[in-house]
């Protein structure tokens, strides 16, 4: 009886395994960001994609510094990123073949309704990071090497403050993803900088709502690059290249801008604005 | 506390639904962790009782090692992991990097010390009772590792529901080696590692409570089959 049992249990186990594998599908890996994933941008064009091109895109969402580095080590097949200093460094190192605009949308400064540094409706963004400062106001920053992490620092050596000095006391940073960070400053009350994307999706917001937008310095910049397979040989540079090519077509553009959250457009595609010759 | 009853209320509604990419997210986390088990449980279980009926020189540096081992960070196995399973790591001809596989190999490093050290913890206390006997019967220390994990088989039982449970509850080493990619490498514990940064709280402590109901349910199958199995033995 009991071997019967154990030839049972042996075989459940075994029928376990060997469930679909995946059907061999033709598959590309993407490295990207949380703010294209979290937002839910690809769950709307993806399928798009994979209907008319039968290829199946896989997508890692990192942080921009992260993605990159995935990238680098040749772990992913197209890299689609948003921190256009770090992009331009990842192709001048030779790891990505050419950087693509293929789209934007703008950071927002979200921030408790109380408001506490005074600086909710401007559209200065500098002015509101000082601000934030001046009155020491909780700012929760990602800390994390994002391409938000990045806009972040911009803005605020343009605004002339170091952060850092208040490092531990009212600029708090978590090292983590968008929506962890968004959740920290929900509860904390906090200043944050944010994607509209992610800021639009996302759910707990509590008594955040938006600060400080439609500064052009909020501007927020996606590119496009394919691994370079002269670094990595494996890197499936066809079917990569198809999907950059899809994306930075007149579908792709559609299916891009036809991504609606609450009837709100998150995403604006430009694939049509040249890559200054850097 | 509006919070927790939404939770259990979209926790019903999924189950309810039988939403299909839950399920599928359920059925990939059960396969990596149950082919987990399996490979740790091939490799923990004889290394325990070998530990436990053996003496050499060394051997308790290799028990302090593996009860070490049991703490081991998911966060580093998984980096470990990346590293070696990585396209420029020496691993990375495999490709296996991102994949269902590297999830399991994943947990099953990780668990392999937990099944190995408590397999020699259980089963050293039922060598000391029967040592003197099966030595009569003339069998050698490594004649005497089946009989052993024979014997101990119940109390196995509930070392290898440990691993499974270390296995299904774990989320940052299979974060990192499995990207937690949409319909290929999302299981439980990511997806509400996802849906807790998207600031959805109600649905990932739905996941989280599915997670809950699952892992009960292995653990009232093995009880059940451990039940029967004492019936019929007697």
């Amino acid at each position: 009886m009991i071997t019967i049992m154990r030839r049972t249990a042996l075989g459940a186990a075994f029928a376990l395994l060997a469930l679909p594998t995946l059907a061999q599908e033709r598959s590309i890996t993407v490295a990207s960001t949380t703010s294209t994933e979290q937002s839910g941008l690809f769950g709307h064009i993806l399928p798009i994609f994979t209907r008319e091109t039968g290829i199946t895109v896989r997508v890692v969402a990192l942080g921009t510094g992260q993605a990159l580095d995935v990238g680098r080590r040749g772990d992913a097949d197209v890299v689609f990123v948003h921190d256009r200093a770090a992009e331009q460094r990842f192709v001048s190192e030779g790891f990505g073949r050419e950087r693509r605009h293929v789209m934007y949308n703008d950071f927002v400064v979200v921030g408790p309704a109380a408001d506490p540094a005074r600086v909710s409706g401007g559209r200065d963004t500098l002015a509101a990071l000082r601000g934030i400062a001046a009155a020491k106001a909780p700012f929760v920053s990602r800390g994390d090497r994002s391409g938000t992490h990045a806009a972040e620092l911009r803005l605020w050596q343009a605004a002339g403050v170091d952060p850092l000095a208040g490092r531990g006391q009212w600029y708090r940073e978590v090292g983590q993803g968008m929506g962890p960070a968004l959740n920290t400053a929900a509860a904390q009350n906090a200043y944050i900088l944010t994607d509209r994307g992610t800021w639009l999706s996302f759910r707990n917001r509590q008594d955040l709502r938006i600060a400080v937008e439609g500064d052009a310095r909020l501007f927020n910049q996606y590119g496009l690059m394919l691994v370079n397979p002269e670094k990595h040989p494996h890197v499936k540079a066809a079917d990569g290249q198809r999907f950059i090519d899809w994306l930075l077509s007149t579908p792709g553009q559609q299916a891009i801008a036809g991504f609606k959250i609450g009837g709100e457009q998150l995403f604006f595609p430009n694939a049509a604005d040249a890559e200054p010759v850097s | 506390m509006q919070d927790l009853a939404s939770a259990f209320a979209t926790a019903l509604a999924l189950i309810a639904a039988g939403d299909r990419s839950v399920a599928q997210i359920v059925l990939l986390s059960l396969r990596v962790s149950l082919t987990a088990l399996m490979v740790a449980a091939l490799v923990g279980l004889p290394l325990g009782a070998l530990l436990a009926v053996t003496r050499f020189p060394g051997r308790r540096v290799i028990v302090v090692v593996l009860n070490a081992l049991m703490g081991l960070p998911p966060v580093v196995a998984g980096l470990l992991i990346y590293l070696l399973l990585s396209r420029s790591g020496p691993l990375g001809p495999l490709g296996l990097l991102f994949t269902p596989t590297a999830m399991v190999i994943a947990q099953a490093v990780l668990i392999t010390p937990i099944l190995a050290a408590l397999t020699r913890q259980v089963l050293e206390g039922l060598w000391d009772e029967y040592a003197e006997q099966l030595r009569s019967f003339g069998a050698s220390a490594a004649r005497a590792v089946p009989t052993l994990l024979w014997d101990g088989r119940f109390a196995l039982l509930t070392v290898l529901l440990a691993g499974f449970g270390r296995a299904s509850a774990e989320v940052g080493a299979v974060m990192i080696v499995g990207g937690n990619i949409e319909g290929f490498t999302r299981v439980m514990t990511t997806a509400i590692a996802l849906e807790t940064s998207k600031g959805d709280l109600p649905l990932a402590l739905a996941l989280g409570m599915i997670l809950m109901l699952i892992v009960v349910a292995v653990n009232v199958l093995a009880q059940g089959l451990r039940d029967a199995a004492g019936r019929w033995t007697g």
